[in-house]
């Protein structure tokens, strides 16, 4: 079977969830046709991006067991990669090449180094660690002016081809101008799908069943013989290598990049929403779970806007449902989804099924 | 069996202090330098004191902790903001008396909350670290945000008291008179945080119950309560670091606890987490590392901390003083 080979043999094991996820394939393959518009575009490679940091991320929280918060870190690195050899050395293909390629060593060898040293000794250092590095390294991306752009960020111009100026033909088809937009937003497709198949391999292999045994149990695959910081850390590294091209893809999409675009806090804590709500331990998760999200995200706000208004007679209530207030919301949804709702979405449909079957 | 004490990571300070001497150049600008990174770490101490607590005793890792030295920093900033007549004045005593029921109000309000907290966050994923840091960081955001709705979004100023403003000269080195309070608090809250775990049967049970939780209660104490209670303690040092931290940033903004979480992290792998006696080495090392750093090298102040962990890490996988059970 075809099908099975591509999807590394993980199938979404519930009708459900199978039928949910071709018609989300179906809807990002054709969104500049079936959703026209800029904002509407602009919220599909939203969704993209997000597929690919979210499913990085699962491989480390969900696959691994272990708490990162530097993961924006490495998503911001791609993403300044390519905005800085793009400003520097102009729109070419070479110079975005160049940065993809300086961005993945400077992961690497950060996330390398960060696992090893506080793997080695127990799980938990990792998270307060990560949590320190990427502070510090949110202050130097902003203090850093010359080199980054500081808080203003670098605006900067990509090669002709895939820069919303380019038309390749005159006539709109169906509706939908051909321009180096749309060509850029299938840019992103065919990276996004290439990556998250290529993750689905990794948990699926071999290795990932050690990641998993680790996650269940650190104790007993010690003892069976695998090297526990060794796979851990190669976790840490391939999940920090994905967010890192997952950078990149934002940043290409934008063609601008600052400090709050992709290193900021609320990011990390958008990306670790969306894996518990989506499931923590499915790649799958990650791909439903980005796109209520941003949909949400994107739309769900003027709701709150909304709600403020309405509540306006009681100050109090008007404060707690103001949209700056959002993170507060997405913060209860959050515990809230930890405790009743561990498995998340991709879980709970899986255990429906399993049940009927039963 | 009398257990031979570790000196050597007491060393770390003095020799740190050494290092620093030819690099800072003139010796009363070391004096000053070593002096202000001393106190600081006094008041690093406070903050992270309960956060060592509520990790060496209950092994939680309380991501959330920030939140608590917000917390307290701004209960404070309302209740300086009520005694205006008393912090204005020039007075010492006056003064004094303003800053103590602000810290007793932060302590209170810190304490309050955290037993809310301990029951409704954390208590239901005891023993599960990974659900622990992701909870307890769900509760860092709520309350957060909860503080941007009482006390708004922007920057909220918390000025010293009068007379604790400006600084003693004590030879060449000027010591401000607020890090000297600091240091009397600091001093304070560890001695009583040693007394009571060492020397008071409390502290014995508590010890007993980290040790075998079983056997504790089989002998008739409601271990449950008592680690409500430390878990209590904590929250309200939290407090109390944050009204500390507060008067000494004098600047306050939602996000303190986030920034504070992070430094306190640091100083807690530092000393091995759990540790009391570590806490105080580490917040010790990192005031003094920042203090220098910030001098000699401006831009390196926000890794100096981390070159610091590193260091000590390569050394001490554990920490300076690993907690032998964990």
């Amino acid at each position: 079977m075809f099908l099975k080979r591509l999807l590394s043999n993980d199938m979404p094991r519930s009708r459900l969830l199978a039928v949910l996820l071709v018609a989300l394939f179906l809807a990002l393959a054709f969104a500049p046709f079936l959703f026209p518009g800029v904002k509407a575009l602009s919220v599909a490679a939203k969704i993209l991006v997000f597929v690919v940091l979210v499913a990085s991320f699962d491989l480390l929280l969900g696959y691994t067991g272990i708490v990162s918060f530097a993961h924006t870190m490495f998503f911001g690195i791609g993403a300044y990669g390519i905005a800085i050899s793009a400003s520097r050395l102009g729109p070419d293909w070479g110079a975005v090449l160049v940065g993809l390629g300086a961005s993945l060593a400077v992961s690497l060898v950060l996330s390398f180094a960060i696992g090893l040293f506080s793997l080695r000794v127990r799980a938990i250092f990792f998270a307060m660690i990560t949590l320190a590095v990427a502070s510090a390294f949110q202050t130097l991306a902003s203090q850093l002016s010359d080199f980054t752009g500081g808080e203003d960020g670098l605006t900067f111009k990509l090669p002709e081809l895939i820069s919303p100026s380019f038309e390749f033909a005159e006539e709109p088809f169906l509706g939908v101008s051909l321009d180096g937009r749309l060509l850029c937003y299938y840019l992103l497709f065919v990276a996004a799908v290439v990556l998250v198949l290529a993750m689905l391999r990794i948990v699926n292999s071999p290795f990932g069943r050690v990641l998993q045994a680790i996650r269940e149990n650190e104790f007993r695959a010690e003892a069976i013989g695998y090297r526990v910081v060794v796979y851990r850390t190669t976790a840490a590294v391939l999940s920090a290598l994905f967010a890192t091209l997952a950078g990149a893809m934002l940043t290409i999409w934008l063609r601008y990049n600052g400090p709050d675009t992709s290193l900021s806090f609320e990011i990390m804590v958008d990306v670790l929403l969306i894996v518990v709500i989506g499931g923590m331990g499915t790649i799958y998760g990650a791909a439903i779970g980005a796109v209520l999200f941003v949909v949400a995200q994107s739309y769900l706000q003027d709701l709150l806007r909304m709600g403020s208004e309405a509540a306006s007679g009681l100050p109090w209530l008007a404060a707690l449902l103001s949209p700056d207030r959002w993170l507060l919301w997405l913060g209860v949804l959050f515990v809230l989804s930890v405790y009743y709702f561990p498995t998340g979405i991709v879980g709970k449909l899986r255990a429906r099924r399993a049940s009927a079957v039963r | 069996m009398k257990i031979e004490f570790d000196w050597k990571p007491l060393l770390l300070v003095p020799v740190l202090a050494l290092v620093a001497l030819p690099l800072t150049g003139s010796f009363s600008t070391w004096l000053t330098l070593t002096v202000a990174g001393l106190a600081m770490g006094m008041i690093i101490f406070i903050i992270a004191s309960g956060l060592t607590l509520v990790f060496g005793l209950m092994d939680v890792l309380n991501f959330g902790h920030g939140v608590f030295i917000a917390l307290g920093a701004f209960v404070a900033s309302s209740v300086l903001g009520l005694m205006g007549d008393w912090t204005g004045s020039q007075e010492l005593w006056r003064n004094l008396v303003a800053v103590f029921p602000a810290m007793l109000v932060a302590m209170a309000v810190a304490g309050a909350v955290g037993l809310a907290f301990e029951r409704f966050i954390v208590r239901p994923v005891y023993g599960q670290h990974l659900k622990q840091i992701l909870i307890t960081m769900g509760g860092m955001i709520i309350g957060e945000e909860l503080i941007k709705v009482i006390w708004g979004p922007a920057q909220v100023p918390l000025p010293l008291p009068e007379a604790l403003r400006g600084s003693l000269l004590v030879g060449d080195a000027a010591i401000s008179k607020y890090r000297l309070l600091a240091v009397a608090v600091g001093v304070v809250v560890f001695g009583l945080l040693a007394w009571t775990l060492s020397r008071t049967k409390i502290g014995l049970l508590i010890r007993a119950g980290v040790q075998d939780r079983e056997m504790v209660e089989s002998l008739g104490y409601r271990i449950g309560r008592l680690f409500v209670g430390v878990f209590v303690v904590g929250s309200a040092l939290a407090g109390l670091g944050g009204v500390m931290w507060g008067l000494f940033q004098q600047n306050l903004v939602p996000q303190m606890g986030a920034q504070v979480n992070v430094l306190i992290f640091i100083v807690i792998i530092i000393g091995g987490l759990g540790s009391t006696g570590g806490a105080l080495l580490g917040a010790l090392l990192v005031g003094l590392m920042t203090n220098y750093i910030g001098f000699v090298l401006p831009a390196l102040t926000q890794f100096a901390s981390i070159f610091l962990m590193v260091a000590v890490l390569l050394w001490r996988p554990q920490g300076v003083y690993p907690v032998a059970n964990r």
